[in-house]
């Protein structure tokens, strides 16, 4: 046992505790602790995997960003967005046992003839300390992959904005409100040169 | 020599597993965000795949620049998402999925 097989035992458990955590937390703020758990996990995974720039993005973007989104909007949203309210029956409670349960025999049976499959497994080889760093994803992001580059940030311009006027408030834009005296509504908006400076009086409003 | 962690097999087996819980729990459970969090785990468990793949190709950075870019794209959607979950809250003052049935009848 050497410390990178205990880094990445660490590591996977982290982040199938996290996993679980997040799909069985009745309270989304735990299920928000869960996936964090299981963000920090995979980035030490990807230390291990000399992704040193990628580990950090991941824990700059989703635990720093991504969760904190989520916890936000959580909060917004109040302690009573998580209760079941009790004025309709949960329908499809049959469906989605049904469908989580296809799930996970498609997948077990699926990694069972991956597994039956599997030739002997080949050891990482050696890498130079360039592997990972942010020259050399940088290198490679800014030469063979610039247009997807400059299109993810035009993506994330249109996600920015369409997310503003998705989540605006209605309310905000306030109407007018209309008076209920024809006269008063008459003069409503600038006056006319003529009636400046002489006050409408208590018979025509 | 124990080679737990330094071969590709492990990193797609632990990645599977989390894709599975993450696929399962966006089936099952009927909150929102706790569907998006799901939505989150499998764009996670994919990265993954993605840089493990990447570490036996030496010299070559596309597994890790495409995983980057499944992290731009999954912090848009959770953008986007979350401002939905708003909107629809504000609309039927619940957080259940369930009750988005406005296209229905």
């Amino acid at each position: 046992m050497t410390a990178g097989n205990v880094f990445f035992a660490l590591c996977s458990i982290a982040a199938l505790v996290g996993a679980m955590c997040t799909v069985l937390a009745k309270n989304p703020i735990r299920g928000a602790m869960g996936l964090l758990l299981t963000i920090v996990g995979i980035a030490g995974l990807f230390l291990k995997l000399n992704a040193q720039f990628l580990a950090a993005i991941q824990l700059i973007v989703y635990a720093g960003a991504v969760v904190v989104l989520f916890v936000f909007v959580i909060m917004l949203l109040g302690p009573d967005a998580g209760h079941a309210k009790e004025t309709r029956e949960p329908t499809g409670k049959l469906a989605r046992a049904l469908s989580g349960g296809l799930m996970a025999i498609i997948s077990i049976v699926t990694l069972f003839l991956v597994l039956r499959s599997a030739e002997k497994p080949e050891r990482f080889g050696h890498v130079s300390a360039q592997h990972g760093s942010v020259e050399a994803v940088g290198t490679q992001l800014f030469t063979k992959a610039v247009v997807p580059f400059e299109l993810a940030t035009a993506l994330l311009i249109v996600a920015v904005v369409g997310a503003i006027a998705v989540a605006r408030s209605r309310h905000q834009v306030r109407k007018e409100k209309q008076s209920p005296s024809p006269t008063r509504r008459f003069f409503h908006g600038p006056l006319h040169p003529r009636d400046a400076g002489r006050p409408l009086t208590g018979e025509e409003l | 020599m124990n080679i737990l962690g330094n071969v590709v097999e492990h990193y797609v087996l632990l990645s599977a597993v989390l894709f599975t819980i993450g696929a399962i729990g966006f089936l099952v459970r009927r909150n929102v965000l706790t569907q998006l969090m799901c939505i989150e785990l499998m764009l996670n468990a994919v990265n993954l795949t993605l840089v493990a793949f990447n570490r036996r190709h030496i010299g070559d950075m596309n597994g890790q620049v495409f995983s980057f870019f499944v992290i731009a794209v999954a912090a848009a959607e959770a953008a986007v998402g979350l401002a939905i979950v708003l909107s629809f809250y504000r609309l039927k003052q619940t957080v259940f999925s369930d009750e988005a049935d406005q296209l229905r009848h």
